[in-house]
């Protein structure tokens, strides 16, 4: 198991390299660069900014430079955008608002989810099997762009229960949190129940049953466990996008978050900011996938990683 | 009250339909029956006395897997009584059945399904005694390798997952766990049915040795009529949800009374060449009719060689026919002359 794990990192390393190279020539393909702003700078100026950033160099050399900087320094280089800060700086800043909310999101999405669709599951075929389903079918067509504006309608401006936007205390957690687990929930519900359903018809739960075990430990030790590995295997990419920033929501609600930043920058032709920033998801979308087999083998133990 | 309050199980009229269409709950809130039907158990009367192995035989989809089930009551029967030592297991509600699960067990057709792949072969087999008794720890962990010797497994084996065992070695976990917590009854659900045939022999001598050993009464469910021949006392053949014939095993291997099961017997190979060239197939025409909508009448005339005017009317009740042999069939001189005359032929 250690084995597959430090294998599944060294392999990790080339990926990265690749994400890391695509993504910076692609915000290069982009028209435009970091000084052209609607107030122009005048001609001298721009040039002593790109002169310091490097940015008069021919483009493989600038590539060069800074996949030096990455591998050797682990410095993801200065921000065009936010002057006085580094790339590393704006990642500290916003990674840990977006992690908060993503996680909050996830974890609401995980005990909605599972609820519905056990409940759904165990009513297969009655009025709350389909209107549990019915609700997931809305949850996962709305979008959130859509989703968040009513809930700010109906929660802040109607009820006055929560503030609407901006981040501080925990009450500005909770709408965005709402608005981004929804489609979550719904997919989550969606996989238990199938997941469930599909379990409880199996022969190993009958001999539970026969067993003479209560009906409630049938569900919680024989047939939760095998039922939830697709959203184990959903859970590990769909992490990896909530942790990562989620750019509507942030800026729905004017969060400082990873996904804010990354709009912001990308906007500006923040070129640094963008790679760092993909460079972190794709990160984080490895080693959540990482886990995801991990976690596989320890509910299975048919699966074996050698 | 059963009337023979000497069996272990007495099963009374006992049915078992399944809805094939789902009635929705507006059809449900109306009261509105399913439109078909499925009669998977249509109306059995059976006894199996204290320490004896009855054999429940007949071709898939006759009803054996349900009529155990539902004695079990895994299935809960559409209507009719079943009794276990004078308790009505068809009037518990689910806590009392769940304490009497402890008295009766089941092992299981397929075991390559009907074990949990997440759960060690231990915690498979300490489960069902951690419900019923207080055996924990150190206590526990000697009961169940205990119980590994029984069955022939290796204790060592005990922290394995059931995918790293053979199918042999799989229905032997699924034995011993039934064995756990000491049951009287046990129904064996085609417990060899899945496995090779050079495995299905040290199963069935497992069978018959533990239930020599422990006392136990068996159902036996198969459609081997060799392995149920070898193992039984007494042996019951259903067809279509019915029972056609009862009796002891070496009278109704001998002196077969009902058609289908006339059928069924000289069906089986004869394992002496002499003999075997010698034997005469009864070969039954078309198949199995659906439960959905079984015939009119008797159930097996539509296959059956000597049926008349009468079968297709009028439903034959089992009857005894002398010394505990039951047949359900109006034409018992005409066909068991028949069988005599394939006797004298033979």
């Amino acid at each position: 198991m250690l084995k597959f794990v430090l294998r599944r990192l060294l392999l990790a390393i080339p990926v990265l390299l690749v994400v890391v190279t695509i993504s910076f020539f692609l915000v290069r393909l982009a028209p435009g660069g970091p000084f052209m702003e609607e107030r122009a700078y005048p001609p001298a100026v721009i040039e002593k900014l790109n002169a310091k950033y490097g940015l008069d160099k021919p483009l493989h050399e600038q590539y060069f430079n800074y996949m030096q900087r990455v591998i050797l320094h682990l410095d993801l280089g200065p921000s065009t955008r936010y002057l006085d800060r580094t790339v590393g700086d704006v990642i500290a800043q916003g990674l840990p608002n977006s992690m908060l909310l993503g996680g909050t999101a996830y974890l609401t999405a995980l005990v909605l989810g599972m609820a519905a669709g056990i409940i759904a599951a165990l009513r297969q075929n009655s009025g709350v099997d389909y209107g549990a389903m019915a609700v997931a079918v809305l949850g996962v067509s709305i979008p959130n762009f859509v989703l968040g504006p009513l809930l700010v309608i109906v929660l802040s401006l109607t009820l006055y229960w929560l503030p609407p936007a901006r981040w501080g205390d925990l009450s500005h957690l909770i709408l965005p949190a709402l608005t981004l687990s929804a489609l979550y929930t719904a997919y989550i519900a969606r996989l238990t129940r199938s997941g469930l359903v599909e379990v409880l018809r199996s022969d190993y739960i009958r001999t539970a049953r026969a067993k003479g075990l209560r009906e409630s430990v049938v569900l919680l030790r024989h047939a939760l466990r095998g039922s939830l590995l697709p959203v184990v295997s959903y859970s590990g990419p769909a992490l990896a996008f909530l942790l990562g920033g989620t750019i509507v929501v942030e800026k729905l609600f004017l969060i400082p978050g990873l996904g804010n930043f990354f709009i912001e920058a990308a906007n500006a032709r923040d070129s640094f900011i963008v790679v760092g920033v993909t460079l972190v998801v794709a990160t984080l979308l490895i080693v959540l996938n990482l886990v995801v087999d991990i976690v596989y083998a320890l509910i299975d133990p048919r699966i074996a990683y050698k | 009250m059963p009337e023979n309050v000497s069996s272990l199980i007495a099963v009374r009229d006992v049915k078992v339909h399944f809805p094939l269409d789902s009635v929705g709950s507006l059809g449900r809130l109306l009261g509105r029956p399913p439109a078909r039907v499925v009669k998977a158990i249509d109306g059995v009367t059976l006894d199996i006395q204290p320490g004896k192995t009855l054999g429940l035989v007949g071709e898939s989809g006759c009803g054996k897997s349900t009529l155990g089930r539902a004695i079990l009551q895994l299935v809960r029967p559409t209507a009719g009584r079943i009794f276990f030592k004078g308790t009505e297991l068809t009037g518990l509600n689910a806590r009392q059945l769940q304490q009497m699960r402890r008295r009766m067990q089941m092992v299981f057709q397929d075991p390559y399904a009907s074990l949990n792949p997440r759960m060690t072969v231990g915690d498979i087999i300490a489960e069902p005694i951690e419900i019923f008794e207080p055996l924990r720890g150190e206590a526990l962990r000697r009961r169940v390798q205990e119980l590994m010797r029984t069955v022939s497994l290796n204790p060592a084996f005990v922290k394995r997952y059931p995918h790293e065992f053979s199918g042999g070695q799989r229905q032997r976990i699924g034995i011993a766990r039934a064995l756990a917590v000491g049951p009287e009854f046990i129904v064996a659900d085609e417990p060899i049915a899945a496995l090779d045939v050079s495995i299905q022999a040290q199963i069935l001598n497992l069978l018959s040795q533990l239930r020599r050993e422990l006392g136990l009464t068996t159902l036996f469910i198969s459609h081997d009529l060799r392995a149920v021949r070898h193992i039984s006392d007494r042996v019951a053949v259903m067809y279509l949800g019915k029972l056609v014939e009862v009796a002891d095993s070496h009278e109704i291997y001998r002196r077969p009374l009902h058609p289908y099961t006339q059928a069924l017997i000289s069906a089986v190979p004869v394992p002496d060449p002499a003999v075997e060239k010698t034997r005469r197939r009864i070969v039954l025409t078309g198949d199995v009719p659906s439960p959905i909508n079984p015939p009119t009448g008797c159930r097996f005339h539509t296959r059956c060689p000597y049926a008349q005017e009468r079968c297709r009317a009028e439903e034959p009740p089992l009857v005894d026919t002398g010394g505990g042999h039951q047949a359900a069939c109006f034409l018992l001189e005409e066909v068991s002359s028949g069988g005599a005359a394939r006797d004298s032929a033979a």
